[in-house]
């Protein structure tokens, strides 16, 4: 209790502490969106609630980390630091490309079975996923420290390394493509028909198994760049994808399905509310308040639901 | 005897290879359920290789002499998967289907917690070498010995060596501030508790006390805190993911405090890793290649240090780590104990390895009541120009202290 206080006293005593938190914050938290928004497509277009999402960020951050380690771009001359942002879009296409093999082999069974089937199914898809990164890849944290410069304000109080920017950027113009290809492609237009009405969607001409499949390898390959960027700033571990599909989960469960500035709102106040709980009730519980954040929104949600009944009466 | 062993072992080595002489000695099996999958799979890995090394070379240098009759070692090993339930269940396997007398222990506190009861129940005797909780030691167990230092004195050098900085500058030990971020699990906890021992000695101020989570991946909400209560200590153990997210996000941050000391470093490799973020933090090692320790077997640390290398290809470029390097002594006190014990007998195989007072190029082994090893010391090392040199204690140390960091 006494540490608690100690720490609240922190946040008054020096007020910049309260940007520094939330900066930080909106930073993982752009990334946490990032895996978010996937999960809200799959879970949103096919039903399927996909316990794997976390793996694929994962994965996708070691598909960045083993280009750069194994130096063939290097070889042509580049330098490490770009060879981690080539990365990126490495790890999207690699990404799409198991999403796409994950799908014909799984989860084309389990589409528009109940939702048992499909957290079996992907559940199984995790431990499969993180076993085989464990066997490839060794059990060790592993990250990229790429040579960029650290930006200081305030007095040094206040950091925002270079990479992390540019990994927020990237998540950022990521998440504006993906808007705009669901708004404006025919692939987009077919993805938002499934989700509204399958059947519908498969009498109006509209190839429903390929749109699941490219609708599964689209999420594999958000998760893909949100992992690369993950390599870049933080650590990963074979074992750290539970981290990342819990988030998903709080994040689109919060925000609600085919909700795109929802889902990013909602992202970024969960980073800077992990932030802000872990300065004043310390680390450890900082996945708990992810979890006790989801806990408030749902009683929200039903009592403003059970509000509106009412009004119906 | 042991020349005639010597030498037809040298010449079948090169005709034959191992098996003629094989043929010649009886075989000892030990067993050991290891960690060569899931979380614990790099030092389950590291302790594997140590433990074949170790056999090997003894092997190679006339094997174990029980009465007067020659003996080889051979291990059967299981992966346990770094699951406790399951590392039981083949500590069993190993004792009721394979006919294992002999146990050497898994890889981290907790599988050894797991395979405590298991050894103990059958009264099998477990050299074990990668479990250095000291929860490990207060249970009474009889059959186990670890031949590591128990985790709380992981760190508690450092206290101490924080409270001798501050007497040579003037200032009195109990102004010393200490901040300490460690894992919640019984490994690092201990070493906390270690850490807060030593300071209570001193009088020192604990001004932040945190405990990290298991998927621990960013610390940054802990280093504004140290930025802003400025500690003179800060101590961090969280596995190697805990080094290494620290040692990144202290560069980061550019946090200054006058003294780092965490666990692990070696395992994150901060030095290739991150460079010069790694600079001046000191990390806890149970040994170090520059020890002058030796024995007639391995001969000194760093010759064990290099012979290891030309065995494992694979350690070529990182100091080989101390994992392998204790395992290897489980291997050497089991020998010893059995040529003292001078039979196969299990009891007074375990009545050896109690009395066990054995120079080994890891260090000396003598056991407590309780099972663990309570002759050598842990070493600090600091990171100093990408090397890691012994800077505490001072009777081992090769390099000064530099203090506070830059």
């Amino acid at each position: 209790m006494d540490q608690i206080l100690f720490n609240i006293g922190l946040l008054f005593q020096f007020p910049l502490v309260n940007l520094k938190i939330v900066i930080d914050g909106l930073m993982i938290g752009a990334i946490f969106a990032l895996a978010a928004y996937g999960l809200a497509l799959v879970w949103g277009v096919m039903n399927v609630k996909n316990l794997a999402q976390g793996d694929f960020v994962i994965a996708g951050g070691y598909t960045s980390w083993f280009l750069v380690r194994t130096g063939w771009l290097q070889g042509l001359g580049l330098s490490d630091n770009a060879a981690a942002l080539i990365g990126v879009p490495v790890a999207i296409a690699v990404m799409a490309g198991i999403g796409w093999i994950c799908y014909r082999l799984v989860i084309t069974r389990v589409v528009e079975r109940d939702l048992f089937t499909s957290l079996l199914a992907t559940f199984g898809l995790a431990i499969m996923m993180a076993q085989i990164m464990n066997l490839l890849f060794g059990s060790d944290t592993q990250s990229l420290k790429l040579e960029y410069d650290t930006l200081y304000f305030a007095d040094g109080l206040i950091d925002v390394p270079i990479a992390k920017l540019i990994g927020v950027c990237m998540a950022a113009g990521l998440a504006v493509a993906v808007i705009l290809f669901m708004k404006n492609s025919r692939m987009g237009q077919a993805i938002r028909a499934t989700s509204q009405d399958s059947r519908a969607a498969r009498v109006l001409g509209i190839d429903t198994e390929r749109v699941y499949a490219f609708t599964f390898s689209l999420n594999a390959a958000i998760c893909g760049a949100a992992g690369a960027i993950i390599v870049m700033v933080w650590v990963i571990q074979p074992f750290y994808g539970i981290t990342y599909s819990i988030r998903a989960f709080v994040i689109v469960t919060a925000a609600g399905l085919g909700n795109l500035p929802g889902v990013i709102a909602a992202g970024l106040g969960i980073g800077a509310a992990e932030q802000y709980g872990s300065h004043v009730f310390g680390i450890g519980y900082q996945q708990a308040i992810a979890v006790l954040l989801l806990l408030l929104v749902l009683v929200w949600k039903l009592a403003r639901q059970r509000r509106q009944r009412r009004v119906l009466e | 005897m042991n020349v005639r062993n010597a030498l037809l072992s040298a010449a079948s080595a090169v005709a034959l290879g191992s098996s003629a002489s094989a043929m010649e000695c009886g075989t000892i099996t030990l067993g050991s359920a290891i960690s060569l999958t899931g979380k614990y799979a790099t030092n389950g890995v590291h302790a594997q290789n140590g433990y074949e090394f170790a056999v090997s070379k003894i092997n190679e240098s006339g094997g174990i002499t029980v009465g007067d009759k020659c003996h080889h070692f051979e291990v059967v090993y299981y992966d346990d998967e770094s699951k406790g339930d399951r590392g039981a269940t083949l500590a069993e396997r190993l004792i009721n289907q394979d006919g294992v007398q002999y146990m050497l222990g898994p890889y981290s506190s907790g599988l050894t917690k797991a395979i405590a009861p298991v050894t103990e129940k059958y009264r099998i005797p477990m050299v074990e070498a990668e479990g250095a909780s000291r929860s490990l030691f207060n249970k009474g167990y009889r059959y186990l010995f670890a031949v590591l230092s128990t985790s709380e004195q992981y760190l508690a050098s450092a206290i101490t060596l924080a409270a001798e900085k501050a007497k040579a500058t003037g200032k009195d030990p109990s102004e010393v501030t200490i901040a300490i971020a460690v894992e919640n699990d019984p490994f690092s906890l201990d070493i906390r508790a270690g850490v807060l021992e030593h300071a209570g000695e001193h009088g020192m101020r604990v001004v932040l006390d945190e405990k990290l989570p298991r998927d621990l991946s960013d610390l940054t909400a802990i280093l504004t805190k140290v930025k802003l209560v400025r500690p003179d200590v800060l101590v961090i153990s969280g596995h190697s993911k805990g080094a290494a997210t620290a040692v990144r996000q202290i560069g980061e941050q550019r946090i200054s405090v006058p003294m780092i000391a965490m666990t692990h470093c070696e395992a994150a490799d901060v030095t290739g890793n991150f460079g010069e973020f790694a600079e001046n933090i000191l990390c806890s090692t149970q040994w170090a290649e520059t020890l002058t320790y030796e024995d007639p077997i391995f001969g000194s640390a760093a010759n064990y240090n290099a012979e290891f290398k030309a065995a494992y290809p694979e350690y070529a470029e990182k100091p080989v780590p101390y994992q392998a390097a204790q395992a290897s002594a489980a291997v050497y006190v089991f020998k010893d104990a059995f040529e003292r014990a001078g039979s196969l007998d299990r009891e007074a195989v375990r009545d050896a390895i109690a009395e066990t007072d054995l120079a080994s190029f890891y260090g000396q082994i003598r056991f407590s009541e309780a099972g663990n090893n309570i002759a050598k010391p842990m070493v600090l090392r600091q990171i100093q120009n990408g090397r890691y040199n012994v800077v505490a204690p001072s009777a081992f140390a090769s390099h000064d202290l530099i203090w506070p960091r830059p």
